[in-house]
């Protein structure tokens, strides 16, 4: 990728201005997200760099983690200001989110395992009309989603109740456990399961034992995958939830919506770390992935 | 020593025939692989293809209304419209006990529909049977109903408003769809354009256009460069400078459109870097978020990772050989680039490009959020009709041409991608 040494002064000029380009874009895409985690310690109550937090040396007056304190519903008196309400609505989000997101990340992942694995039969009939209805949930815009949704699920009684935003975020996050594992059955070595077969396993047991080690990591993946979907959607929960029934996408919403709170950046910073914790994993089952199915990396 | 060639059919061991046996396994192996895939398609069938097809019905669905007034219906349609202004006494009969009996939620649910087909009609509707229902009280029977309707209101007696029964006599209307393109019909039942103030759609309907083609005009421009860096760097830097795109893509959609309003408001990051290094003043700060511009910023940035990493994948297996060739037979650069690399990056180009196209027109949560009034696209009108004017019926139509547009750009980019070539991280 180095410029050869033989390159006109016009050209290095190119390859300068390009390499510039690219890191401004790679700023584009990465300053806004680092941005918000310094601004979440301020003291203010508006979400701005204070004077004091720019200035040198530090000023420890500046920075508090009084916003985290109200994040976690502390709301002992150096905590709470005027204008920022203190309550512990994020915490009971909190809670809802991971409940949610749990019971539906292990629905979405045995049901979309086993339709990757009969989708990958050499047998499967209409594969590609199966596939499209299966993939339609991840394509069709959600607002859509929500609003047929919304529709359907009042006529069943299903509205303002977890078990109807559960089964809309199963929905919604199948598709990406079916894409994940079906992509690492692909080079699945298929003898292994007629070797298994022949020396006598029963299918069960040739699952549980042959194929599923295989492709653990490829489920794995899926599995956070369907997580974080069901953990970030915010149109399904705001029109299928009752008031009361908070996530913390909601929250972020309302706070964005009525209060614009600081306490949304601190939300956000943890979110952030999150997503760069599922990020690594995700990265590092793929490559576990690549190794035992013997592809080497490209 | 004899050779005999068997003539007879290949038979199993058990006597059946090779063919037939062979089929039988073929059968039970498809069966086998569609079961493990049932209870899947049983379940996106029920939770997800039903509900928006029952979408799709609401948005031509016009009974309820139907339900309500059968009688002064029927009555309606056997009106000769040609011969009197008004309608007959049988019209105003019907529509009199209807009134006087009808369930009070159903009429007002009624009373809604009505009014999108003429303003009015509620509070006329609203007046008339509170003196309706005092008559029947008093057990008076009116001479007739006709004289008793212009006698309670006036506006009875305007054609006006019968006339805007015909677009409400059928179970199934398309004045929905009209309505969500700013079309509605006239007395005689022929689609007119909406009245001035009331032409919204298709105002939206371009905007939403506009934004998505700029939207993936930004993200070529920004992600090819990018593309390219990261498919031609070594392995080991690429991969680093990968966690660059993926990151925003892991990060939840509420938390980049968060940071973006800090970036981008009157005293956000942006502004006050402008205003340290002298560009601007202090009171010329630029408002750059609740518009339009505000919505491209923050839509760009979260769109371009589904844009990067399409080409990257094309990028990747495009041979480096094939640039020095060109060069080595006396190609310039530029025209190196032009009539060799870029005709192998089209493939990468039209997948991110419609990838990014599709996803940017049902985009619903930033444009609400930084659009401020005149960026907003239409899932926001979708949202506006589902939960704060409860008219359904127009929300399903705006979802149903949505959905339409979708759908058409989906089926060229199976044509040209693939749909299963789908791939995540």
């Amino acid at each position: 990728m180095a410029l050869p040494s033989y390159a006109s002064p016009v050209q290095r000029t190119y390859y300068y201005f390009y390499l510039f380009f690219c890191t401004v874009v790679f700023f584009f895409l990465i300053a806004p997200l680092f941005a918000i985690i310094p601004i979440s310690f301020s003291v203010s109550p508006f979400m701005v760099f204070t004077e004091g937090m720019l200035a040198w040396p530090p000023d420890p007056e500046a920075w508090s983690i009084r916003w985290y304190k109200n994040m976690i519903g502390d709301c002992s008196a150096d905590v709470v200001s005027s204008t920022v309400p203190c309550s512990t609505k994020w915490m009971v989000g909190t809670v809802n989110s991971f409940y949610i997101g749990i019971i539906a990340t292990v629905i979405a992942t045995a049901l979309g395992t086993l339709a990757a694995l009969g989708l990958s039969r050499p047998h499967m009939p209409y594969k590609g009309l199966i596939m499209a209805i299966l993939i339609s949930p991840m394509i069709v815009p959600l607002i859509i989603t929500a609003a047929g949704m919304f529709f359907f699920y009042a006529r069943i009684n299903l509205v303002y109740t977890f078990t109807g935003v559960i089964l809309a975020h199963v929905a919604l996050a199948t598709p990406f456990v079916v894409i994940t594992v079906t992509a690492t059955l692909v080079g699945f070595d298929m003898n292994m399961v007629k070797a298994a077969q022949s020396l006598g396993a029963k299918p069960m047991r040739t699952f549980f034992k042959v194929i599923m080690p295989l492709i653990l990591p490829g489920i794995i993946s899926g599995a956070l995958f369907a997580f974080i979907t069901s953990f970030d959607e915010v149109v399904i929960v705001m029109f299928m939830a009752s008031i009361d029934q908070l996530t913390i996408p909601k929250q972020m919403w309302a706070g964005i919506r009525q209060e614009i709170s600081p306490v949304i950046l601190c939300m956000a910073t943890c979110l952030v770390l999150l997503s760069i914790f599922l990020l690594t994993t995700v990265e590092l089952l793929r490559r576990r992935s690549e190794k035992l199915r013997g592809i080497k990396a490209r | 020593m004899e050779v005999t060639i068997s003539t007879a059919e290949l038979l199993t061991t058990d006597g059946i025939p090779l063919k037939q046996s062979l089929r039988k396994a073929e059968r039970r192996n498809k069966l086998r692989a569609f079961l493990l895939v049932f209870p899947l398609l049983l379940f996106i069938i029920v939770t997800f293809v039903m509900p928006i097809g029952d979408m799709l019905l609401r948005s031509v669905d016009d009974s309820q209304i139907n339900s309500v007034f059968p009688n002064t219906f029927n009555e309606y349609k056997n009106w000769d419209k040609g011969a009197d202004e008004l309608p007959p006494e049988e019209v105003y009969k019907s529509l009199f006990f209807e009134l006087a009996n009808g369930d009070k939620r159903q009429i007002g649910k009624a009373l809604t529909r009505m009014n999108y087909a003429k303003s009015g009609w509620k509070s006329l509707i609203k007046k008339t049977t509170r003196e309706i229902k005092k008559i029947v009280k008093k057990g008076e029977e009116p001479v007739s109903y006709k004289d008793t309707f212009i006698k309670i209101n006036k506006f009875w007696g305007d054609p006006t408003y019968w006339y805007s029964f015909n677009q409400m006599v059928n179970d199934r209307s398309s004045i929905y769809y009209w309505n969500a393109l700013d079309r509605t019909f006239d007395e005689d039942g022929d689609v007119v354009l909406q009245d001035e103030k009331r032409r919204m759609y298709i105002k939206t309907w371009l905007r939403t256009f506009k934004v998505s083609v700029y939207v993936t005009i930004f993200c070529l421009i920004l992600g090819f460069p990018v593309a390219h860096l990261l498919a031609n760097l070594p392995l080991r830097y690429s991969n680093l400078l990968m966690i660059f795109v993926l990151l925003p893509f892991w990060t939840s959609l509420l938390v980049r459109t968060t940071a973006w309003i800090v970036m981008l408001q009157q005293n956000g990051v942006i502004n006050g870097i402008l205003v340290w290094l002298g560009v601007i003043s202090d009171d010329g700060r630029i408002q750059m978020v609740y518009n339009e511009a505000g919505t491209l910023i923050a839509m760009t940035q979260i769109l371009l990772p589904f844009m990067i990493l399409p080409l990257y994948s094309v990028m990747r297996v495009i041979p480096k050989s094939h640039m020095r060739a060109a060069q080595n037979l006396g190609a310039k650069p530029a025209m190196a680039f032009w009539r060799v690399y870029l005709p192998q990056t089209i493939p990468g180009i039209s997948a991110g490009g419609l990838l990014v196209f599709v996803l940017a027109i049902g985009y619903f949560i930033t444009p609400e959020l930084v659009g401020g009034k005149d960026g907003k696209l239409i899932g926001s009108w979708i949202a506006y009709h589902l939960k704060t004017t409860l008219n359904w019926g127009l929300c399903a139509a705006l979802g149903g041409i949505l959905l339409g547009i979708m759908l058409i750009f989906y089926w060229l980019y199976n044509k040209i991608v693939g749909i299963d070539n789908i791939k995540l991280g």
